[in-house]
């Protein structure tokens, strides 16, 4: 499947391409034969930003299908081995699924997880993944825009955040000694505002397949701008918040995280730089190390999010 | 002994050789030293080295270089302990490996990950301390290891035991490089700290009553 990302994606959700428009494409183009058409429709011509020209003239070749579902980060399955995960989350048990709604919003409310996803429209989207280690993949995720989500629960005027928690079970999850101290169930918060965008993403399935477990099974978050711990898996729990949400690393260290984490070469870990990544290949032994893209590469349709805030404060 | 030995079978009165026994375990350390090198080789050639294989080698080759300090720096007291006192011959082997899998471990960073991209590396050395604590660390058997021969321990007399002390600060900086390098499980690092810890402490004990003695006897 080849898959493009959109650039501007600042697109209502009333606006995406009814499927069966979609499989007609081809009718629908000739009979409109409008740029406008091809742009929406993500085959248009190159963005003339530069920004974006940037990040798009970077070849968006997905990672495989074996190394993301290989070299995971979830450490209920195992704190310091990336393979972990892969060989122990089979454990996990994502049927039947619950997520609870709750917090400042019109319509609380326990959803079985077909109930959460049904009335979306889910589509495929390629993104950067930047891990806060140092690291990046590039992959093809399948799933539903969170403001879809948050729209239906209709949010108080009063919510300014949006709390996520992921699923804490030690009888499924091995990872329950005190080894990495790490107070669970984990937990990630964005602004009201960030999770509305577009490019925020619920997600249940990647390389067109269902997710797997090592990877966030059965929903989990995306936000492609952030560094991949804010994209919290196996969530079960969506609270709006009037103040800002503890989140698990910021707590865990909070010289080190910050609430908001997006990713920026401009500062640095504490104890490593950002400025570059190194691409996640197994097939490849001298490594490809790319420059790190400010915002990941999305400034063009995220830093307006983030004007006038100092980011080296607020990191 | 050796008229014991002979009243034994054949066998074992072969391997009841001391210098037999010491060679045993020679090769033994040269197969555990080499042992990380070929599996890793072995599994860049077939692509088994999962996801990351640069990391992978970086870490494997860094743990291996925290087991053969320890090793080194654990021959005198379990001499101390076991009144064994022929096992001081695998020291320098086992030191000469740590200082081995540390430039492995070095160039597996420096060369695979940044491919001798100097400026970066110049600016993790002086700015992330944990890189400068690695470095440090590496830094500091490169004496050792080049006074490591015969003939410089004879030239430094004892001025040679003061030095190769440095061992210690070596393992001491690999350990933090170690503990600052981990997220969130600090649980191996704990562990090699708790090891590098116990051994200095017999060593202590047995300087101290080394001291008493002397005086008893005097």
């Amino acid at each position: 499947m080849i898959i493009k990302i959109k650039k501007k994606s600042d697109i209502p959700s009333s606006e995406i391409t009814p499927e069966d428009v979609y499989i007609n494409r081809r009718k629908f183009l000739g009979a409109s034969a409008g740029i406008g058409a091809a742009a929406f429709l993500g085959c248009g011509a190159a963005d003339t930003d530069s920004d974006a020209a940037d990040a798009e003239s970077q070849d968006l070749e997905p990672t495989s299908w074996e190394d993301i579902t290989t070299y995971n980060n979830f450490y209920e399955f195992g704190a310091s081995d990336k393979e972990a995960p892969a060989r122990r989350s089979h454990t996990l048990v994502t049927k039947p699924w619950t997520i609870k709604v709750d917090g400042l919003c019109a319509k609380p409310a326990d959803y079985q997880l077909e109930d959460f996803i049904k009335p979306s429209t889910i589509e495929d989207r390629v993104y950067r993944f930047r891990c806060v280690e140092a690291w990046s993949m590039v992959i093809p995720w399948r799933g539903f825009p969170l403001a879809d989500a948050i729209a239906r629960a209709e949010p108080d005027p009063g919510a300014k955040y949006v709390a996520f928690e992921t699923l804490w079970d030690p009888e499924q999850m091995p990872e329950r000694r005190w080894k990495p101290r790490i107070g669970w169930p984990y937990r990630e918060g964005l602004r009201l505002d960030e999770a509305m965008h577009p490019l925020a993403l619920m997600v249940t399935g990647l390389h067109g397949r269902t997710l797997p477990n090592q990877n966030g099974a059965p929903l989990r978050l995306i936000v492609p701008w952030k560094y991949g711990f804010k994209s919290i898996k196996s969530i079960v729990r969506m609270t709006f918040t009037e103040d800002e949400p503890p989140t698990t690393w910021a707590t865990q260290s909070p010289a080190e995280y910050g609430f908001y984490s997006n990713v920026n070469p401009n500062v640095n870990h504490p104890r490593w730089s950002q400025e570059t990544e190194r691409v996640v290949d197994s097939s490849r032994l001298f490594n490809r190390r790319i420059d790190t893209l400010f915002l990941n590469g999305y400034a063009d349709e995220v830093a307006h999010l983030y004007e006038g805030m100092d980011l080296r404060k607020y990191f | 002994m050796d008229a014991r030995a002979a009243v034994r079978s054949p066998r074992a009165s072969w391997i009841a050789d001391p210098r037999r026994q010491i060679l045993l375990l020679k090769i033994a350390v040269w197969i555990v030293g080499l042992g990380p090198v070929v599996w890793l080789g072995a599994g860049a050639y077939q692509g088994t080295l999962g996801a990351n294989p640069v990391e992978k080698i970086t870490h494997i080759e860094g743990r291996w270089t925290l087991v053969f300090l320890l090793a080194t720096l654990a021959v005198t007291p379990i001499r101390r302990l076991t009144g064994w006192n022929r096992i001081i011959q695998l020291r320098r082997l086992l030191g000469l490996f740590a200082f081995f899998h540390a430039c492995l471990h070095f160039l597996s960073y420096a060369g695979l990950d940044y491919f001798f991209a100097l400026g970066l590396i110049l600016d993790d050395v002086l700015e992330r301390r944990y890189i400068t604590a690695g470095f440090a660390a590496l830094v500091l058997l490169v004496p050792l290891a080049i006074t490591s021969t015969r003939g410089w321990i004879r030239r430094l007399g004892k001025r040679w035991q003061k030095l190769h002390r440095l061992a210690y600060v070596s393992a001491g900086l690999g350990v933090l490089h170690y503990y600052w390098k981990v997220r969130a499980d600090t649980f191996w690092p704990l562990v090699a700290a708790v090891t590098l810890a116990a051994l200095f402490a017999i060593r202590l004990a047995y300087r101290g009553k080394k001291k008493k003695t002397r005086k008893k006897g005097r």
